[in-house]
């Protein structure tokens, strides 16, 4: 026997795992063997074989790794389009062809494909139209034509039922970041030639790194088609055509990369977090109790930077500190509230059960957490809060005017401020007036202007809730 | 270098550390503040981050990346790592290092934000289809969430499976100390098997692919022992059990809870100890089995009691029939969490 070179395919195809094996599996008069030719012949013309990574489908297109000599990655049904985007960013050098039909594109990966061309990712797509699914026994696929039959509209695509075909290339056509859109057709010499012509294409915009190609094929399927290959070849050209008429939609060459927005760079991870803030490493120190807070009040409040204040200090004195808000849903609007654990030791549960202090700035979360506090402990509740239920016995109650002071001052947004003067006062926390105070400072670090202003703000609260 | 940050940062501080080169990532609550710190660090490092469309296609980029040979990762809650299953399956069929972060929420279905421990199933014996399993780590601090994403880096590369590190709203959310690495790993070379576009990877062919049953077993085969090496990687930390008479087991968050009610127990005279799986698979059997031999075990976990059948099930496995039998469990599902005070009164039970 002959043996026939084909440019861009292996000699023998070893992948499959037959010796020696020399024939394709695809049908006679299948369009994918004619476009897996001229897929080969182009990206070897084009010296382009080591820097392909072929992204192969699910379908009948799922083998083309047995043929085309280049690197290939094998993706999930419908998802050659992700695979294709993961491989093109990873390796902006390679070109990268995703091989897909129309189950694979135009249906289970529709999504898929469409948002990758709306990212205008940086790889080709050869998608196959025959107008259903051949691997899994010529089914219905979105391409059907009305009226055709598949085994799954064995009276014909109903459009009342079915809707109608999709046409690829003019939804595609709708985005603005693909550089190429075209459908072609393998069903006659003419078409094959022009069809030879656009494969190049695709592979020369990936090669020149210019970004999203769609190429469509139109490619007949006797097989399913039950038909013998010329009267699939007619069905493409008279009936297929009709519905997805070839040409260019697209072809934008002189495609202008949109400019890249400056960002601002680091050379290594140590420089990337080098700036903001940063504590003393943890130390261990038995003697330290564990100290359990917790601060509620309404969103707006401050409640959550006031505990990442008490946090930040007891990081400054080298604690083991964890810090935990409510989130999700609650924090939007209604109450606030979060947790601050600081130990000397290893912290066990991060949650808050039975607070040794809470904090609190509304009704609400007083009644809800007052029963909680530890014997022992101390409530800081603002005065507005009236005193419907009782601590348990054993807890002190506090009340603080932080909200009317913070009017007073002429700072409403500071009550937690206040608030802060309160735990300082009343000796709450286990930590030094220093870092408290440190804290505080470095929470208005992104509006410095404040940093003295809070200062001030708190020794007025202190010296105030000295008086009283 | 010590940073106060969330345990979702601590994370995307790992990552980078660890030479993840690209994130594929659909914001979901309460692991959104992943994708945020790799949208503004992975650039400024002249990385690569993808906001994909849905969880489906992040972890189908993740393969089309890690077929191409970068070391690339996805973080997810509940709905999104369901999604994620086929992809997960597809990378462990294809023996593809990657790295998937499951902030757990309360489930099924859209459940609620807030933590829950009810992935451990999918995400400890391979959620997909087909006999694989991934290497999955449990870190209960910030700090762990830091060094167990570097970790899942390494290990995902070592024996070329995904990864996933299985945390909880909770801890994602935790703000607690991290103090980063002195230095970056470097990216592992992957040209042996992956498709990189160069001259040299020509010839190679990433799937998970074999048309020939006896081909598909042979691989399988190698699959099972390549897990079966795996459990050398198998990790634990056991506190206060030596003496222990009642010996807690939880992982995450709640080995935590557990560490905490050990010690309560322990000033009222109860001899507590907590065993806590670092690795939850491999499962660390061995150190279970030491830990755990003679003695009671509890559970602590947040959710239906599916991490107590893997204890008991690696005790049975361990020839320790009767205290896999006896083993009782602790827990709360829906967003609630076990409070110490709870699981003090069940260990009091279970004792009495």
């Amino acid at each position: 026997m002959k043996t026939i070179e084909q440019k861009g395919m292996y000699r023998e195809f070893p992948r499959c795992g037959k010796p020696h094996a020399r024939t394709t599996h695809y049908c006679p008069g299948c369009g994918h063997g004619i476009v897996n030719k001229l897929v080969a012949e182009a990206c070897a013309e084009l010296g382009l074989q080591d820097r392909t990574i072929f992204v192969d489908p699910v379908g009948c297109g799922v083998f083309t790794y047995y043929y085309w000599d280049a690197a290939h990655i094998s993706a999930a049904h419908g998802r050659a389009a992700a695979a294709a985007t993961g491989a093109a960013r990873a390796r902006p050098g390679a070109v990268t062809i995703a091989y897909q039909g129309d189950g694979d594109l135009g249906a289970i990966g529709f999504n898929n494909a469409f948002q990758a061309a709306s990212r205008g990712e940086k790889f080709g797509c050869i998608f196959i139209n025959n107008s259903l699914y051949g691997m899994t026994g010529g089914q219905m696929a979105p391409t059907t034509l009305d009226g055709e039959k598949t085994t799954t509209t064995p009276f014909g695509r109903d459009p009342a039922t079915t809707g109608f075909p999709l046409h690829v290339c003019e939804v595609f056509n709708a985005l603005k970041a693909p550089v190429y859109i075209a459908r072609v057709s393998v069903a006659d010499t003419k078409r094959i030639m022009q069809a030879r012509q656009a494969i190049r294409r695709v592979f020369e915009l990936q090669r020149d790194g210019k970004g999203y190609a769609m190429l469509e094929i139109l490619a007949p399927c006797p097989t399913n088609f039950r038909m013998n290959a010329q009267d699939a070849a007619k069905f493409c050209i008279e009936e297929m055509e009709k519905e997805f008429p070839l040409g260019v939609f697209r072809d934008d060459s002189s495609h202008v990369e949109s400019a890249v927005r400056e960002i601002p760079r680091a050379a290594s991870c140590a420089e990337l977090f080098a700036g903001g803030e940063s504590a003393p490493p943890v130390a261990d120190d038995p003697n330290v109790p564990e100290r359990r807070f917790k601060f509620a009040g309404y969103g707006g409040q401050g409640i959550l930077s006031l505990g990442l204040c008490v946090a930040e200090a007891a990081r400054l004195e080298r604690r083991h500190t964890l810090w935990f808000p409510s989130y999700g849903p609650e924090q939007r609007g209604g109450s606030a509230s979060c947790s601050v654990v600081v130990g000397g030791l290893r912290i066990g549960a991060p949650t808050v059960e039975h607070p040794d202090v809470l904090v609190c700035m509304n009704q609400p979360s007083y009644e809800r957490f007052v029963g909680d506090v530890r014997k022992g402990g101390l409530v800081i509740v603002d005065e507005t809060v009236p005193i419907a239920v009782q601590p348990p016995e054993g807890v002190r109650l506090k009340r603080v005017p932080a909200i009317a002071m913070a009017e007073e001052f002429g700072v409403p947004k500071a009550a937690n401020t206040m608030m802060l003067a309160a735990l300082k006062t009343f000796k709450a926390t286990g930590l030094g007036d220093d870092s408290l105070e440190t804290a505080l400072c470095a929470s208005f670090k992104k509006k410095p202007q404040l940093i003295e202003k809070n200062r001030e703000l708190l020794h007025r609260a202190e010296r105030r809730l000295a008086e009283d | 270098m010590t940073k106060f940050v969330k345990g979702n940062e601590a994370v995307v501080m790992g990552a980078l550390y660890a030479g993840c080169e690209l994130y594929f990532g659909y914001p979901i609550t309460p692991a959104s503040e992943i994708a945020h710190g790799a949208a503004k660090w992975f650039p400024m490092l002249g990385r690569t981050f993808v906001q994909a469309e849905c969880e489906t296609a992040s972890i189908n980029m993740m393969f089309g990346a890690a077929g191409a040979g970068k070391q690339c990762m996805t973080a997810t809650s509940g709905p999104g790592f369901s999604l994620m299953q086929e992809g997960l399956s597809y990378l462990a069929g294809a023996e593809l290092p990657a790295v998937v972060v499951d902030v757990m929420r309360a489930g099924p279905g859209l459940g609620n934000v807030y933590p829950e421990q009810g992935d451990y199933t999918p995400a400890v014996k391979g959620g997909g289809h087909g006999n694989y399993q991934t290497f999955t780590l449990a870190p209960a601090s910030a700090q762990e969430m830091c060094d167990f994403t570097i970790k899942a880096f390494r290990m995902a590369a070592r024996w070329r499976t995904p990864a996933v590190v299985l945390v909880d709203g909770l801890q994602g959310q935790m703000m607690e100390s991290v103090t980063l690495p002195e230095t970056e790993l470097d990216a592992p070379d992957f040209s042996a098997w992956a498709a990189q576009g160069e001259a040299k990877t020509r010839e190679n062919l990433v799937k998970s692919i074999y048309l020939d049953a006896a081909q598909q077993e042979e691989f399988n085969i190698h699959l099972q022992e390549k897990y079966a090496r795996m459990a050398a990687d198998a990790e634990a930390e056991a506190f206060m059990c030596d003496d222990a008479d009642l010996v807690l087991c939880g992982y995450g968050i709640s080995s935590r809870i557990a560490r905490t009610v050990a010690q309560e127990l322990r000033k009222e005279g109860v001899k507590a100890g907590v065993f806590r799986p670092i690795t939850l698979n491999p499962f660390p059997r061995a150190q279970l089995a030491a830990a755990a031999k003679g003695r009671k075990v509890m559970a602590i976990e947040l959710d239906a009691g599916q991490f107590a059948d893997d204890i008991r099930l690696n005790l049975a496995k361990s020839g320790l029939g009767a205290e896999a039998a006896a083993v009782r469990m602790v827990h709360r599902m829906g967003g609630e969490v076990v409070t110490v005070d709870d699981a003090i009164a069940a260990a009091k039970e279970m004792l009495a």
